[in-house]
């Protein structure tokens, strides 16, 4: 996994509640056994007209934020079905970051195991910085803890320690995992099994 | 020292280890898979030549995207190419690595979250994970379950353990009897529109009160299914011994054990002097059938009431998201519930789709027609609802009104299969999601209950169960 230290990117402004993972990633892009060319199905049904047309009101199509690697939501983000895929196409469209007051916790755990950083800010802030999504580049730095705006504005958030080691370390948990094979072999010894 | 919760004894008798950064690693009694969360995860594996753990302790199903009609034909009778893949490479990676599958049109076949429970793998006390945010369903056997990510699937899979964290502990409480017409569907939406779509984020939650306690296996399975839509990890219903009735002699009970199982089984329940972290109480008393408004389950409101004005609600982010409801739904503010014409209508779905909803659904259409607008389907769980429901007759009320009668699958619930919605169409549902475009681009979903579906099906339009007196 893609270690996550600092990112300079514009950030895009999605500040809707409950945005769900059936809009992130509609259910037509679900029936592939790949994880990789996800980013067409991005916001489908809102990036793209019936006829396959872009729709120029959507913000992914805006001019200055089709190249965003940073999403500034609302509440709850990423509710919903647990598809992998959202998060999924959301890296292979290039976004590292999104910041919101909350998000739904499959998405968030998603999120953390793609390499993606979920940043929780408070309510305010989240308003503020998509105020400022003007198009500039934002700095999320997660050592700190910090986003930047284009304007020099420093804010923070919040995000749980041994979550934010693994993203700095880029660490695969399986592996990690199997180095406690002992325990879980210990574990399913004393476990009760009726027959 | 305070009591613990159900939850709290559930987690701690799981807990392989605990590492330095607090996350736990949990063992996993049950692994649910099916065709369209594991295909990577399984790639994984194979790339990494890694082995599935506990290959006995996984189950694996096809739903998601599986048709609905002529299953016998097998895998060349899923028309989509790319679906039609992922069930063969279910049933590939089944073989492969050596995990029990149903596949379709197997009898045992149907939706992951009835099959579990109806074959006794879904026990008390376990630990139970799927990638599917539904797995939430079988809490109502007083076990922990909850839906997990691609990722996780494989680490399952490679480790028969999860990293998780420990949440919160909710209790919900429903006070009273609910009314004539009002059941598990309402008790579920109602507390979601109490709470929001967020309300339970961070906790996992119990159940409780006299109208848990009187509801049956499958009411509490729909009120266990929908807590995902409130934004908790789980939700759970203690044991009981209708628990017990309804799992002895299933497949997957346990048999010569099941003496000293269900004598462990009976002492799973939080204490009486449990710390709850947030506590939350719903009347039933006053429960009407509800209607999902909008293109998120708090969206809802009694069938008698009238579509609301965004301007109504104080919180300008709720404001705005049911204007973009309203424009999604084509709905104005004012508008009534009852009588709004609708297209179609689904009786099926990981919420709705077991035996006793097929039978409140067929006691309302028994001798009535569909309307000549509307296309209405209903959809059995899993190949042994189908079996019991066609044993009591209930296929053929439903033909004769004039509902189509399907093979088991997830259907119209997510439209991943041929079973979808056209845009526009209004379609009364029994499942558990209105999100914009769940059941077809477009297409704008009204949640429910299979009792209210039914008659929205006969009435074509959303009508009130209450007039018929029941």
């Amino acid at each position: 996994m893609t270690p996550f230290t600092t990112l300079r990117a514009v950030a895009a402004p999605m500040a809707e509640a409950n945005i769900d993972t059936d809009q992130i990633l509609p259910k037509q892009f679900l029936a592939t056994t790949e994880r990789s060319g996800l980013a067409r199905g991005l916001f489908a049904d809102q990036r793209f007209n019936p006829d396959g047309r872009e729709n120029p009101d959507f913000v992914l199509n805006r001019a200055p934020f089709r190249g965003a690697q940073i999403l500034i939501a609302g509440d709850n983000f990423g509710c919903g079905s647990s598809r992998e895929h959202a998060p999924w196409a959301l890296l292979d469209f290039g976004v590292r970051c999104i910041v919101a007051p909350s998000f739904a916790e499959i998405f968030y755990n998603n999120c953390i195991n793609n390499g993606i950083l979920p940043a929780i800010a408070d309510p305010a802030i989240c308003t503020e910085l998509g105020a400022e999504a003007d198009g500039g580049e934002f700095t999320v730095d997660l050592s700190s803890q910090t986003i930047v705006t284009p304007a020099g504005e420093q804010f923070g958030f919040t995000i749980e320690a041994g979550r934010k080691a693994k993203l700095l370390a880029g660490a695969d948990d399986i592996t990690l995992t199997l180095l406690r094979t002992d325990e879980i072999a210990a574990f399913e010894r004393r476990r009760v099994v009726w027959l | 020292m305070s009591g613990r919760t159900l939850y709290d004894k559930i987690w701690e008798a799981h807990l392989v280890a605990v590492e330095d950064d607090g996350a736990a690693l949990l063992y996993v009694d049950l692994h649910l898979v099916y065709e369209v969360m594991s295909p990577q995860a399984f790639a994984g594996l194979r790339a990494a030549g890694r082995r599935v753990r506990r290959p006995e302790l996984t189950l694996a199903v096809c739903d998601h995207n599986t048709p609905t009609e002529n299953q016998r034909a097998g895998v060349s009778a899923i028309a989509d190419a790319s679906a039609r893949r992922q069930v063969e490479t279910m049933l590939v990676n089944a073989r492969d690595f050596g995990v029990e599958i149903f596949p379709m049109g197997d009898p045992r076949n149907g939706i992951v979250h009835v099959v579990g429970p109806e074959q006794g793998r879904t026990q008390p006390g376990m630990v139970i994970v799927c990638g599917d945010s539904h797995t939430s369903t079988h809490g109502a056997f007083g076990a922990l379950a909850f839906g997990i990510g691609t990722s996780e699937v494989e680490h399952v899979l490679a480790t028969q353990t999860l990293r998780a964290r420990k949440a919160k502990n909710m209790l919900v409480q429903f006070h009273g009897a609910p009314p004539i017409g009002a059941g598990a569907k309402d008790m579920a939406l109602a507390l979601i529109g109490q709470i929001g779509s967020g309300g339970g984020a961070g906790h996992v939650i119990e159940y409780a009160g006299e109208a848990v306690r009187n509801l049956s296996m499958e009411g509490r399975l729909t009120l266990c299914n929908l807590t995902i839509e409130n934004g908790a990890r789980a939700g759970m219903v203690a044991p009981d011994e209708q628990t017990l009735a309804y799992l002895k002699g299933r497949p997957g009970a346990p048999k010569q054990g099941w003496v000293d199982a269900s004598s462990f089984w009976r002492t799973l329940r939080s204490d009486a002097d449990a710390r709850w972290d947030t506590v939350v109480d719903v009347d039933c008393t006053t429960l009407a059938p509800l209607v999902t408004w909008g293109t998120n389950p708090e969206q809802v409101g009694p069938i008698s009431a009238a579509i609301p004005d965004p301007a109504s609600f104080a919180d300008p982010v709720k404001q705005a998201s049911a204007r973009r409801a309203l424009d999604y739904m084509g709905l104005t503010p004012g508008q009534k519930l009852e009588g709004l014409a609708i297209d179609r209508v689904f009786i099926g779905s990981c919420a709705n789709g077991r035996i006793e909803d097929l039978r409140q659904a067929a006691s309302i259409a028994k001798g009535r027609k569909v309307a000549p607008h509307v296309r209405a389907m209903v959809v059995p769980g899993s190949g042994q609802v189908r079996a019991q429901a066609e044993a009591e007759g209930l296929d053929r009320v439903f033909t004769a009104a004039g509902f189509e009668w399907r093979e088991p699958g997830c259907s119209m619930c997510l439209g991943m299969n041929p079973d979808k919605a056209l845009s526009g169409e209004r379609v009364a549902s029994t499942s558990n999601r209105n999100f914009e475009g769940r059941q077809g681009r477009g297409a704008r979903t009204h949640l429910m209950s299979p009792a209210m579906a039914a008659l929205a099906a006969i009435e074509g339009k959303l009508a009130d169960l209450r007039r018929l007196g029941r």
